[in-house]
């Protein structure tokens, strides 16, 4: 209890110090998962920092610390921007959730914004991406591409996230290629290019000849690069250097229109607490170039498929859908709600496996 | 030119010195680095040192050194009584998962009951989990002549994969929504492992690590045990002929380096952290064998390792933010400090002498 009002107090001091010092400078702090040349998740984060600088100019002032543990020491990372006179603090990582409400607590006149999570406050925002609009586009060319019908899928960890990516694609690589299989390794990892290399490498040894990846680096791409025949998939980050072959296309996060609108509303005081969950259509995820390793007809599909998302005329859990054990999910034209979207814990009809628990 | 000479004792005044000589050549090697990074290394060098513990905001970093330090000390304690006798634990990290996980285990086990009885259980659940853990890699040692070094080692990784598994079976929130990670610990409170005195860092953790420096000096100076460890470091065939048992021995040490990353493991889960979640270990149990060898395997030694430890994190990450280092270099400054203690170590047991003959 001291210590909070301590902090609240100094964090009050500091607001009005830095108020009257630096006038209208606002003061915006991120916090990174990984570090900001992993090439994907933090990398992607990193430009949109760089993007409210640009934006902004010398009115804003960006701090960031990379590679943060997330547990005592995110929060401690928090504390550290708020009490230095941060007005405006990005957590980008799942983990980060606890942390930044608890430090939220204290500094009731620092915004937070908290990437991927579910807990909000009067001065924490969440915001995600919908990924899976992107993995519609990636099943339908890799239905289209794969010779061996087999698809490879380097899963990161078992959470909703990653099942509702895997089941996107898998239903609209189905839709083009009734004989497609799925394969999918879990990594239990986010980042750790020895491990994603060697399920690549796995995957390639059982014939997939496309690879999927919900993992952050590069390390599948060049696996895949030395096998030959097989084409990827740049993740988080449009990875072009390794196109136009085996990297055919890319799901880009593209954080920085979010990061500037936000930053905006702070130094506007027009900020309130909100839940964004953006796709396709307002430019949170994007299509990386489609290579030319593509056949034309496959691309002016996936483009297609791409407009219809981004004006929101096509849903990619648009039903008749089963779940993977025969029970019916959506009825013929039923979308999936967000809830269950969000929360999803189980694959579509057709996968093979189990999720492991 | 220069030639070494192999000192007949290892020299007194150069084990105190050594530490203290890593540190400085740390900070000017540092201040190269920072300095050819564009950055102004004396501003950050002072960064790093000084701010955490004398700045304007000192009275919130002060306490979190004793939140960074004390699962290091704790471990390290543990560690350095094996690494004294040649017996090498380098899996603390795996039984420091083990023990939080055994300490959560307990805790969601009885949620939501609150009752006194709980803490105290997981503390005991908590040490029992670490000290099974590293009984593993003791046994195969004992029964089967494996390396413990090996064994130990690989355990993390398997202890990883439970931790991946718990946070996302059996440990799981259920009110999470799916997501992976437990129920928040510290808004239990018969589990929760609050701060003594608000505001003062000071956790259950923090006094078990002062505590294990304690115990682990009188053991080591005026304890059989503590001997037989020293004599079997210094000259294993003479502790034979004077009748320690090296599978007591094996049992002992990595028992209770187990059992201290395991306490660590769950004053980290039960208080600062919270919730077990799949990237739970931030890497204590690896930090801490510098932390042993930069505190000369000497318990209060090792307490002042643990707070510079602490200080170069705490310090690091003012510095990120603040002057924008990269963590690379942060690392790579951590880093210098064991491989500098290292070299540095020649002189303890090495006489460097200028060599006449070539002088000219």
């Amino acid at each position: 209890m001291k210590l909070s009002k301590l902090l609240a107090t100094a964090a009050v001091a500091l607001g009005m110090a830095t108020g009257a010092m630096a006038e209208d400078k606002t003061k915006v702090g991120f916090v990174f998962v990984g570090p900001i040349g992993d090439g994907g998740w933090t990398y992607e984060h990193n430009k949109g920092r760089l993007a409210v600088e640009e934006e902004f100019g010398d009115k804003v002032e960006t701090v960031f610390v990379e590679s943060v543990p997330e547990g005592p020491d995110a929060e401690r990372v928090m504390t550290q921007m708020a009490l230095e006179g941060a007005d405006l603090i990005f957590t980008t990582s799942f983990g980060y959730m606890d942390p930044t409400i608890n430090v939220a607590a204290k500094f009731p006149n620092v915004k937070f914004e908290h990437a991927t999570g579910y807990k909000r406050a009067d001065n924490v925002s969440t915001y995600s991406a919908r990924f899976y609009e992107g993995r519609a586009i990636q099943g339908h060319i890799a239905g289209k591409m794969t010779k061996s019908n087999i698809v490879g899928y380097i899963g990161s960890y078992p959470i909703p996230e990653v099942i509702r990516g895997i089941n996107s694609a898998f239903i609209h690589a189905r839709k083009v290629n009734p004989d497609v299989q799925f394969k999918i390794v879990w990594a239990y990892t986010w980042f750790d290019p020895a491990k994603e290399a060697e399920a690549a490498k796995v995957l390639i040894e059982q014939g997939a000849d496309i690879i999927l990846q919900h993992t952050d680096s590069t390390a599948p791409q060049a696996a895949a690069q030395e096998a030959g025949n097989v084409y990827t998939f740049g993740q988080a980050s449009d990875m072009a250097e390794y196109g136009p072959k085996p990297r055919i296309s890319s799901i880009i996060d593209d954080w920085a229109p979010y990061y500037i609108a936000r930053t905006r509303a702070v130094m506007e005081g027009t900020w309130t607490s909100t839940d964004t969950w953006d796709g396709i259509g307002p430019g949170m995820v994007g299509i990386g170039e489609i290579s030319s390793e593509v056949p034309a007809d496959v691309k002016a599909e996936a483009l297609a498929l791409k407009d219809a998302l981004a004006k929101g005329e096509y849903h990619p859990f648009t039903g008749p859908l089963n779940k993977q054990d025969g029970s019916a999910w959506l009825a013929a034209g039923e979308t999936a709600d967000d809830g269950t979207l969000l929360g999803m814990n189980f694959y579509v009809e057709g996968i093979e496996g189990t999720i492991p628990q | 030119m220069l030639r070494l000479e192999k000192r007949p004792q290892p020299s007194r005044l150069w084990t105190y010195l050594t530490p203290v000589l890593a540190v400085v050549l740390t900070m000017l090697c540092g201040g190269v680095l920072f300095a050819l990074l564009g950055k102004d290394p004396v501003l950050a060098i002072r960064t790093i040192f000084w701010e955490p513990l004398f700045s304007e905001f000192a009275f919130y970093y002060r306490p979190q050194l004793l939140v960074k330090g004390a699962p290091l000390v704790l471990i390290a304690i543990g560690l350095s009584l094996g690494f004294k006798a040649g017996i090498w634990n380098i899996g603390a990290e795996g039984q420091y998962i083990i023990g939080a996980l055994c300490g959560a285990g307990v805790a969601l086990a009885f949620y939501p009951l609150e009752a006194a009885f709980i803490f105290p259980l997981m503390v005991l659940a908590g040490g029992l989990g670490g000290w099974a853990w590293a009984m593993i890699p003791a046994i195969l040692k004992v029964r089967f002549g494996t390396n413990e070094i090996l064994v130990s080692l690989m355990l993390v990784y398997v202890a990883e994969q439970l931790l991946a598994s718990m946070s996302l079976g059996l440990l799981k929130n259920p009110q999470g929504f799916g997501f992976p990670g437990s129920r928040n610990l510290q808004q239990y409170p018969s589990a929760h492992n609050a701060e003594l005195l608000a505001g003062t860092g000071m956790h259950w953790g923090v006094v078990a690590a002062l505590i294990a420096v304690i115990f682990a000096y009188v053991l080591l100076n005026r304890h059989m045990l503590g001997f037989h460890i020293r004599l079997t470091g210094d000259a294993p065939r003479a502790a034979r002929f004077a009748g320690v048992s090296p599978t007591r021995l094996v049992l002992f040490c990595l028992g209770v380096s187990g059992a201290l990353a395991g306490l660590a493991g769950l004053f980290e889960v039960a208080g600062p952290s919270g919730v077990v979640s799949i990237d739970f270990n931030a890497g204590y149990g690896f930090t801490a064998i510098i932390v042993a060898f930069l505190g000369r395997l000497h318990p209060v030694g090792i307490l002042l390792a643990g707070g510079l430890m602490a200080l170069t994190y705490v310090g690091g990450d003012i510095a990120q933010s603040k002057l924008g280092l990269p963590k690379a270099a942060i690392q790579l400054f951590q880093g210098m400090l064991l491989f500098f203690l290292l070299a540095v170590d020649l002189t303890t047991n090495y006489r460097i002498r200028a060599r006449r003959k070539e002088a000219s």
